[in-house]
């Protein structure tokens, strides 16, 4: 064979395995609202940065004339590339070629790029749209779910990993997106479950449709699976890329700075919070009022909405933020709220990531379904994190912090570097009203107007408690400051913060509350 | 700046609060007690065999009834000493996690 036709060859072996799994499936991808594998790599990495990892690969099962089959890169594309210059290993099952379905050389592919990640320090990210294992390859394919599993978990807190679910990941597929630090869903694309709606109808009798038991909108509003919701593919896209701005490469590196730009006017800092703690703001807005630009990435925005956490800067610098949400149940703290930022410090502590926390709650939410849904265990998660954490700690208490509440929201105690208080802060044992009743039991019982008293005693213990000098004085907090001083307050903060160094007693690893 | 839509009220600590609910908090039903005398469904399955009929008297541990689950055919067992007063499932019934299967006395 000539060179010329070694070179033709060539090109015609790539462009078959190029083609995916041919034209017809291709067309119902796109019935389906759906990209190709091959042009969502190509949507999401910068322009020709794409360098493909094992074309050539071939699968081995030889039972059930599986030998005669030709599964173009056994049905996963992976490589190198990079997203707005930052390096990064993907991989992108292709549903055309046998439904993405997954053997153990599609599953080497993947465990091989992931190992390259961790190797090079650069994030992985992942793109499921899969119908499952190949059954055909039996047990091997468990092998190949497992082997990605382990890698997961090895990659955990070394590297930051991306899943991104566009068409169905069902089964045991489900726990590599599970074992990742952002999961990104797109509407009516992505469909997530353990066991399908036809299983649960043969052994329970119950009928539902793959959109109401694991659609986009389930797992980013009620089970928390998803921590990122898109309405279509390309915006999914700009999500990530967004995302990307604000993460390092790996936890060995900072996240990249940028460019200082003071936050819009449109946020006054003075006019969000009001007076009467007992009135409802979005705390949102007084994030925006403080970080640059106004720009805040609001991690898991649909679940669990009584907290907020995401990513924002301080002087050209990622931070993260938790903030309770007085908009939503009053900001109150409970299971769900409680595991969100729990996730949340750890990947922030875990990539070096300063943590900002702003506090605002009544405390935790009362209720049977919350005692019995373990808001014990799933709450002490919330003082682990923060506890476990040595990023620099910032806390701004802005208005109400109660009791059990006060101290789970990185006070002083949890060993936060810089606590400070805005002058409405009220931070005290309880609210005032439980207080009274219980400190002025016997006065309020003797009295001849007991609800007289009890608002008389209601007022003399808010008057009293309900500021933060009782805790200034005892130096639970550093200072008072003005909202108008707390953006500059943050960027002194930071800006010490830089060399910040706890050293803790070496062990394996500390137990979570899991 | 986003103001906040129809806020509903949600008391703590003795406080009113203004706010907003989420869905799961909207959702979620008020707790009953539950009856020791019902012997209630742990798993979904398909009843297979009933070991008792009405009226009849159960000690603690003896079988009531036969249900596969999970691939697995499982003994459900009297929680009790009493008497069989209502029997709510028979054979080939398909039974879900809850369901009240036997009523005891």
């Amino acid at each position: 064979m000539s060179v010329t036709n070694k070179h033709v060859d060539f090109f015609r072996r790539k462009d078959r395995l190029l083609n995916g799994g041919g034209n017809k499936a291709s067309e119902k991808q796109m019935a389906l609202g759906k990209l190709s594998a091959r042009d969502r790599i190509t949507a999401l990495l910068d322009l020709n940065s794409f360098y493909e990892f094992d074309l050539f690969v071939e699968h081995r099962c030889r039972d059930f004339d599986m030998d005669k089959r030709v599964l173009p890169g056994d049905g996963v594309i992976t490589g190198t590339g990079s997203i707005m210059g930052y390096p990064v290993c993907i991989y992108a099952q292709d549903f055309t070629v046998a439904g993405g379905s997954l053997g153990l050389m599609h599953a080497r592919k993947i465990t091989k790029i992931m190992d390259h990640a961790i190797k090079m320090g650069m994030p992985i990210i992942g793109i499921n749209d899969s119908g499952g294992a190949r059954i055909q390859e039996g047990v091997d394919s468990l092998a190949g779910y497992g082997e990605i599993f382990y890698r997961n978990t090895l990659a955990s807190g070394i590297v930051p990993q991306i899943s991104v679910i566009l068409g169905p990941c069902a089964g045991g597929a489900v726990y590599s997106p599970a074992l990742t630090d952002f999961v990104f869903v797109v509407d009516k694309i992505s469909k997530m479950f353990i066991t399908g709606p036809e299983v649960i109808k043969t052994v329970l009798g119950e009928e539902i449709s793959m959109e109401d038991l694991g659609g986009a909108r389930v797992h980013s509003e009620i089970s928390g699976n998803a921590h990122f919701y898109a309405r279509n593919e390309l915006e999914c896209f700009h999500m990530i890329k967004q995302l990307f701005t604000f993460i390092p490469w790996n936890n060995r590196r900072k996240a990249e700075r940028y460019p200082v730009k003071t936050p819009k006017a449109k946020f006054d800092i003075e006019r969000i919070v009001p007076m009467d703690s007992r009135k409802p703001y979005d705390v949102r807005n007084v994030i925006c009022a403080l970080c640059d630009n106004s720009e805040f990435l609001d991690v898991h925005a649909h679940w669990a909405a009584n907290i907020v956490v995401g990513f924002a800067r301080i002087d050209g610098e990622t931070v993260g933020i938790v903030a309770n949400q007085p908009m939503v149940l009053a900001g109150v703290l409970d299971v769900d709220s409680s595991d969100k930022a729990a996730r949340f410090i750890r990947f922030c502590d875990a990539f070096g990531i300063p943590l900002i926390t702003f506090v605002d709650l009544p405390g935790y939410l009362p209720g049977v379904d919350q005692e019995h849904a373990g808001v014990i265990r799933h709450g002490a998660k919330l003082l682990y994190a923060f506890s476990e954490a040595t990023v620099p700690k910032i806390t701004i208490i802005l208005r109400k912090a109660y009791g059990g509440g006060y101290i789970a929201m990185c006070s002083r105690h949890l060993g936060a570097d810089f606590v400070v208080a805005w002058p409405t802060a009220e931070i005290a044992v309880m609210g005032p009203e439980g207080a009274a009743n219980i400190i002025f039991k016997n006065e309020i019982a003797g009295a001849p107007d007991p609800a007289g008293m009890r608002r008389q005693k209601v007022a003399e213990y808010t008057e009293k408690f309900a500021n933060p000098y009782v805790a200034a004085a005892s130096g639970h907090i550093d200072a008072v400051i003005s909202p108008a001083a707390t953006r500059d307050f943050l960027i002194h903060a930071i800006q010490v913060s830089a060399n910040k160094s706890e050293v803790r007693p070496y062990r394996k690893h500390g137990i979570p509350p899991f | 700046m986003q103001t906040p839509e129809t806020t509903r009220e949600l008391v703590i600590g003795g406080v009113t609060y203004e706010t907003r609910y989420t869905k799961k908090f909207e959702r979620r039903t008020p707790y009953v007690a539950p009856d020791p005398h019902h012997v209630r469904c742990v798993i979904p399955g398909v009843i297979l065999t009933v070991a008792v009929r009405r009226g009849l008297r159960v000690r603690s541990g003896d079988p009531l009834l036969a249900l596969e689950a999970m691939k697995m055919q499982n003994e459900v067992v009297s929680p009790c000493d009493g008497t069989v007063r209502a029997l709510r499932v028979s054979p080939g019934d398909a039974v879900t996690k809850g369901q009240i299967l036997v009523e005891l006395e």
